[in-house]
């Protein structure tokens, strides 16, 4: 037997010019900040721009948009509804706030159902939102969806960084491109991250600060692109992301 | 009608297999639709015979429905669909994405989440016959 599916994903994406997975390998480095921030910034900057909450197990996105009681729009596929200026794609839709338990062949199948579904119409840039890990979410998204681009954060700390490097390595075996390795949650001078990033050849995109009111701002989107993470981010993004 | 989604996938494969064997026309498709994802047929079939290109423009497409069936992983009882008793959000949202089953349905002997799928998900072909090209 065939799945059809995965025929279609190609097509589903084809207007969409840059892919960008922000990935870690390790959880708690802020993947879901990062892209929900990347995501809004480079809204506000006039481009066409979609998220994609990937995470189906943990999904935070939603919370960090303060996003509630949306709903896609069905018409030959499924519209992912716009708010603050982005199409927003979650399994929140669906899940509701209750706990979904994969397993990976389940979280695979989900995956390839919503690529070959959601009709994302012409972007700039999809953001993904990662789950943790080099797992089911990552090797799927190398399998299915041709021309992606891993945008990978870190911490200072070692413990994640071991996880960090070993996907850069992975990354750069398989020769997909990797736009580099933003270090987050900065709390004392150090360039450890810096020198331990450029010596796999992987450019060190830059560091966010600790930012002890990031929490406050959570569900508020004004404030939280108010917030130094985002500050930080934005400089971030205006030096490295180019829609190509 | 994200069945029209689905149904352009069934075409594109279809398509993609006649290109791969040389096929100068597709006679049959067959599919397989699974329970679990409660497609709505007539606007599957409609969607199917207005998406068709020239290559499948004289297609017959076979459908055979799948009951769903469930096997639990902690305590190996077997169940189906109808046997689940969930509301009409839950089920929409199932017909959308169907391993959202595991966010709404528990084994009905043990209440384990932690089950198998072991048919009638979605969508499959089954089968493309067609005719060769002469070359």
């Amino acid at each position: 037997m065939i799945d059809p599916r995965i025929s279609v994903i190609h097509e589903r994406l084809r207007n969409v010019r840059n892919i960008i997975a922000v990935s870690s390998g390790k959880g708690g480095v802020g993947k879901s900040l990062v892209a929900s921030a990347a995501a809004l910034t480079l809204a506000r900057k006039g481009f066409k721009v979609a998220l994609f909450d990937l995470d189906f197990t943990s999904p935070s996105s939603h919370i960090i948009l303060g996003i509630d009681d949306l709903q896609p729009k069905e018409e030959k596929g499924i519209i992912p509804p716009e708010v603050h200026g982005l199409k927003y794609m979650s399994i929140v839709y669906y899940a509701g706030e209750r706990a979904s338990p994969l397993r990976g062949a389940d979280i695979s199948n989900a995956l390839i159902e919503l690529f070959a579904v959601t009709i994302w119409g012409d972007l700039d840039f999809l953001i993904i939102d990662m789950p943790p890990g080099i797992s089911d979410a990552t090797l799927d998204l190398l399998r299915f969806v041709g021309n992606i681009k891993f945008l990978i954060v870190t911490t200072p700390s070692q413990l994640a960084f071991e996880t960090v490097r070993k996907f850069i390595e992975l990354l750069s075996e398989i020769k997909v491109p990797v736009i580099g390795v933003i270090e987050n949650m900065k709390m004392k001078d150090s360039t450890f991250i810096k020198q331990q990033v450029e010596s796999k050849g992987v450019r060190f995109l830059g560091e966010i600060p600790f930012d002890p009111q990031l929490e406050e701002s959570i569900g508020n989107v004004e404030r939280f692109l108010a917030t130094r993470f985002s500050k930080a981010l934005e400089k971030i993004i205006e030096r490295n992301l180019k829609p190509g | 009608m994200h069945e029209w989604a689905l149904a352009e996938a069934v075409i594109t494969t279809a398509f993609q297999i006649a290109e791969k064997e040389n096929l100068e026309e597709i006679i049959e498709v067959n599919i397989k639709l699974g329970e679990l994802q409660q497609v709505d047929l007539d606007i599957f079939k409609f969607a199917l015979s207005q998406l068709k290109p020239p290559l499948l423009k004289n297609a017959k497409f076979n459908v055979t429905r799948m009951n769903a069936k469930f096997k639990c992983r902690a305590c190996g009882h077997e169940w189906s669909f109808n046997d689940v008793a969930i509301d009409e959000d839950a089920r929409e949202a199932i017909h959308f994405v169907p391993e959202i089953a595991h966010t709404y349905v528990k084994c009905p002997r043990c209440g384990s989440p932690d089950f198998e799928v072991l048919q009638g998900r979605g969508v499959w072909i089954d089968s493309v016959v067609g005719a060769k090209r002469d070359d």
